[in-house]
């Protein structure tokens, strides 16, 4: 365990500044609800196409089905997702991740680190990956994946995704048996910011939803994507699809998905995401894969000096 | 002087599942690359951990055999054209050799004048031919692959490194751009690089890097820690293969420790106890000396015993986190009685295109009702079988399977005693999936055996009836296991199903009964499970030519079938049974022959030979027989009376009544004899 105390801000800060030591840019969190990091837009759409891309982010990162009502020591309603993207991935990405853990006071020589085999797939949106999830002193923290296929398109050149879970490398860093115990900062408990809503949102997402409502939008927000998809509308479109899934994640904490619609809603889903990625490659196409010519540009002024 | 060869391939930490399948592999690949290329070897080691496959080729040839010899071509009358210039046939022999037309010459053999050219033929060098070894690379086969960076080349994990070093020098290999060496790399955190100076060095060098490269030995280690631990804390352990294959290939340099878990969680099912250890965090679950599962596990760090206390505690927190889950599902599924589960079941879906849960547990009351009154079961089954059908598959909707899929069946049968069901309804929730594997147990209670037959014939019924009928290479549903299993459990309880009757019978019964669609006809279905009966007589080992002649049977019961072919196992090469087969072979043939349909009784006014009566009586006593070993018995003592019968008698009476008169006793005999099979079938020396 580490000595000095490292507060969730401090990891968060940690992270950033070594990833950007990496290249990556520091992105804020994106605003629209999701269930998970990739789900950003600078994850999902930089994903897709030729253009170089290296990020790093936070993401607040909703799944209602785990809410327990602020009442279990490990499951959220929201968790919190740092994402680190490179495209292409380099090819000493997984010594950065060993790296970043020093970084945080985890020295791999007192610890026990695996890489173990997690292809990781989300098929509502199409995305699929090899990688594993790392586990320390048995505990999984991070996925690590190479990209394969995002929006159903193939990802080349390959993007490595690493997601490290927040919570739970702050549980073990600051060595804490209840999420609610952790430090978001010095003197501020995670239970002072995140209690009632972890409450208020279980209350919410299994009792007091409305299940017609709830169906009910998601059509709207499926007919507005579709329409925003015939204009040529990226972006807003990308915004109402994840606003698709997130409507589809609060009913299903309801129960109100049965096996079968749940396929049904799935492919809806993903088809859309699959037109979202071809669309985005396409508008970045017209505009001649700009960072495609900033990397270009970026290399010959180097290779010039 | 023979070489030795080492051929490595770094990567990314490959799934542990594939390391022992890949670097095997790797060997074969290499052996009939040098086998092909004519490079003789004493045998092909192999070494791998989650980072490496490698293979060491010992006593490699350092080249090809040279070639010297002269070879003979067409004569020369061939060999020339009229115009005297080079035929085809000789430019074929040259071109055959590798030669040109230039080496020809002729020599006389035996009067005649012949073509040969002198080949002589330098054999390759070793490091000549093993720069192909980026082919094997490439000839690799996974079960997933990936791509990299920028490149299209898929493989199981990013390659890193290579080495390929013949005795002391680098053998050129290159992948991507990716050049072989004689660099590897050690233990991830406990290592360094090492520079092999030779390929023999291999081994002992990774060694001093904390990699311990040969995996027999690596296992060898964790199951000898494992075994001090386990003779010094007094504990018990129950070994599991899968799980330590699987282990070993999670580490290069194994150190094992045992962690504990508070007393209280062992009040929750044993079975999720283990699933979250084994399953999810791949620790082996330990006993006391009484058997008894304790709140102790034993795991293996990837590295050295320093700060190993930091592992543990880890190790335990996430347990906990797990076993905090485990009991918080445990106690909200015990919140609702099992009608709340029961009642979701409409809404769970068995199979699309046959309709929901709920649906397919009424089937299966009205299979199982109509089994227990087929099979003659005591009508006091009814009421607990009843019951078991209206619970079954509630489980599916609670917490805890849905986080534990495995544990379907299990959870149900604890839910069902916690609310105080009768403890064979609660096996029976648990049984019904037996045997989950081709072989695996049977049920042990009545109701299980009867509620899983019942729940695995509708399965087929359904699937057939919506043509989801397996190929032979496609079974995505294994309905090939649950038919196999229906035959197993029939076969253990010593239960009589006659299929061709069965599946028509319970057809009508369910019609108007259910939404899903059956099967109009139902003659695939019981030749499907008549086809098990086979895969079971070829597990269990019986002869071929047995299994041929009693699957050719009358009989449309799986029990029936084995029955006799137990029978025909049993005397298969008796002494007298022999004659007895020649004679029914006989008859059959003579029947064949006459081509005539017989349908009457035999007629005894129409005797004229006192054998004939003789052999009618012994028939007919023959009939009464009740078991398969009885009938058999009879027909060896048939036998004699057959033969009388045969030396007294022409069949082909010039009377056209008492023709079809002794032609009909024979038909009488070989319809009894097909219900042991078709003896023809049978080879016997």
């Amino acid at each position: 365990m580490s000595k000095e105390k490292i507060t969730i801000q401090d990891m968060i800060f940690k992270l950033e500044q070594f990833w950007s030591s990496k290249g990556c840019m520091i992105m804020p969190s994106y605003d629209v609800e999701k269930g998970a990091g990739t789900m950003n837009p600078y994850t999902f759409l930089r994903a897709i196409g030729p253009e170089p891309w290296a990020a790093c982010y936070v993401e607040p990162s909703r799944r209602p089905a785990d809410g327990r009502y602020g009442e279990n020591p490990n499951r959220l309603f929201q968790h919190h997702q740092f994402q680190v993207v490179i495209k292409p991935a380099p090819s000493e990405i997984q010594q950065y991740y060993l790296d970043s853990l020093r970084v945080l006071g985890i020295e791999p020589l007192e610890h026990d680190i695996r890489f173990v085999e997690d292809n990781w797939e989300n098929p509502s949106m199409g995305c699929a990956g090899v990688g594993w999830e790392v586990w320390l002193d048995g505990m999984e923290v991070t996925q690590f994946t190479y990209f394969q296929t995002v929006g159903e398109l193939p990802v080349k050149p390959t993007m490595s995704e690493i997601t490290y879970g927040v919570e739970r490398l702050a549980s073990y860093i600051q060595n804490v048996n209840d999420v609610f115990d952790l430090e978001w900062s010095d003197g501020v408990l995670y239970r002072d910011i995140f209690k009632e809503p972890e409450y208020e949102h279980s209350k919410y997402a299994f009792e007091m939803s409305n299940q017609e409502n709830l169906l009910h939008l998601f059509d709207l927000y499926e007919k507005t994507a579709h329409r925003l998809l015939e204009a040529n509308l990226v972006h807003p479109a990308y915004d109402y699809i994840l606003k698709c899934s997130h409507t589809f994640n609060l009913l299903d904490a309801r129960g109100a998905v049965s096996v079968t619609e749940r396929a049904g809603y799935l492919s809806r889903i993903r088809s859309m995401a699959h037109e979202v990625a071809q669309a985005f490659v396409e508008e970045r196409e017209k505009r001649g894969f700009p960072l495609l010519k900033t990397a270009e540009e970026k290399k010959g002024s180097q290779e010039n000096a | 002087m023979p070489k030795t060869y080492l051929f490595e391939i770094g990567v990314e930490e490959m799934p542990a599942h594939v390391v022992t399948r890949s670097v095997k592999q790797l060997a074969d690949l290499t052996k009939k690359f040098l086998t092909e290329n004519g490079l003789s070897f004493n045998e092909i080691k192999t070494f791998s951990t989650p980072r490496r496959l490698a293979i060491v080729v010992d006593e490699l040839a350092d080249k090809q055999e040279d070639i010297d010899e002269v070879k003979k071509g067409p004569s020369k009358k061939i060999a020339l054209d009229q115009d005297g210039n080079w035929s085809k046939a000789a430019q074929g022999f040259v071109r055959g050799q590798g030669m040109t037309v230039d080496d020809l010459y002729f020599e006389e053999l035996k009067g005649t004048e012949y073509a040969y050219v002198h080949v002589k033929k330098e054999g390759k060098k070793a490091s000549e031919i093993l720069a192909g070894m980026s082919d094997i690379i490439k000839a690799m086969t996974f079960p997933t692959r990936m791509r990299w960076g920028n490149n299209t080349f898929e493989f199981i994990r990013p390659i890193h490194w290579l080495v390929s070093l013949l005795d002391d020098e680098i053998v050129p290999v290159k992948i991507l751009n990716i050049e072989a060496g004689r660099k590897t790399r050690g233990h991830r955190f406990l290592g360094n690089d090492v520079v092999l100076g030779n390929a023999k060095d291999y081994e002992d060098a990774l060694k001093n890097q904390f990699v311990i490269v040969n995996a027999d030995e690596r296992k060898k280690m964790i199951v000898d820690q494992i075994n001090a631990l386990v003779e010094k804390e007094n504990w018990k352990i129950n070994l599991d293969q899968h799980l330590l294959e699987e282990v070993n290939n999670l580490v290069e340099y194994p150190t094992v420790f045992a962690g504990s878990f508070d007393k209280k969680y062992l009040n929750i099912p044993e079975e999720v106890l283990i699933t979250s250890m084994k399953d999810n965090q791949r620790y082996f679950e330990v006993y006391d000396e009484n058997g008894k599962l304790i709140n102790h596990f034993i795991s293996v760090r990837n590295g050295n015993s320093e700060y190993i206390e930091n592992v543990i505690k880890g190790n335990e927190k996430v347990l906990v986190a797990r076993l905090d889950d485990a009991q918080f599902f445990y106690d909200e599924d015990q919140k609702y009685p099992l009608s709340h589960f029961v009642d979701r079941l409409t809404n769970v879906s068995f199979h699309d295109k046959i309709g929901s849960m709920a649906e397919k547990m009424a089937r299966v009351d009205i299979i199982g009702e109509y089994l227990i009154n087929k099979l003659g079961l005591d009508s006091k089954l009814v009421p607990d079988f009843k019951r078991a059908t209206e619970l079954y598959k509630f489980d599916l909707v609670t917490d805890m399977v849905g986080e534990f899929a495995e544990l379907q069946g299990v959870m149900g049968m604890h839910y069902a005693r916690l609310a105080g069901e009768k403890e064979d309804v609660c096996l029976a929730i648990k049984e019904h999936y037996m045997p989950t594997t081709a072989e695996g147990e049977l049920p042990e209670t009545t109701i299980g055996s009867l509620l899983s037959v019942a729940d695995k014939l509708d399965t087929l019924m359904t699937f057939f009836g919506a043509d989801m009928i397996p190929s032979s290479s496609n079974d995505p549903y294994a309905l090939r296991r649950f038919a196999y299993g229906i035959v197993r459990i029939l076969l253990g309880e010593n239960w009589s199903l006659n299929f061709t009757e069965v599946l028509p019978e319970l057809a009508d019964k369910l019609a108007g009964k259910t939404k899903a669609k059956l099967p109009e006809d139902t003659d695939d279905l019981a030749q499907f499970i008549r086809d098990r009966v086979k895969q079971y007589l070829q597990k269990n080992n019986y002869k071929y030519d047995v299994i041929d002649a009693s699957l050719a049977s009358t009989q449309q019961d799986p029990k029936q079938i084995v029955m006799a072919a137990d029978v025909l196992e049993k005397h298969h090469d008796d002494a007298d049974f022999k004659p007895v087969v020649e004679s029914l072979v006989r008859i059959s043939n003579i029947l064949k022959k006459a081509d005539t349909k017989l349908t009457g009784d035999v007629k005894a006014d129409l005797f004229a030979d006192a054998s004939e009566q003789k052999l009618y009586d012994a028939y007919m006593a023959l009939t009464e027989k009740e078991n398969f070993t009885e009938l058999f018995d009879g027909f060896i003592a048939l036998q004699p009376f057959i033969d009388a019968y045969f030396s007294a008698n022409m069949i082909m009476d010039k009377d056209e009544a008492i023709k079809l008169n002794r032609l009909t006793q024979l038909a009488k005999i070989e319809q009894l004899a097909t219900k042991l099979g078709d003896l023809n079938k049978l080879v016997i020396k």
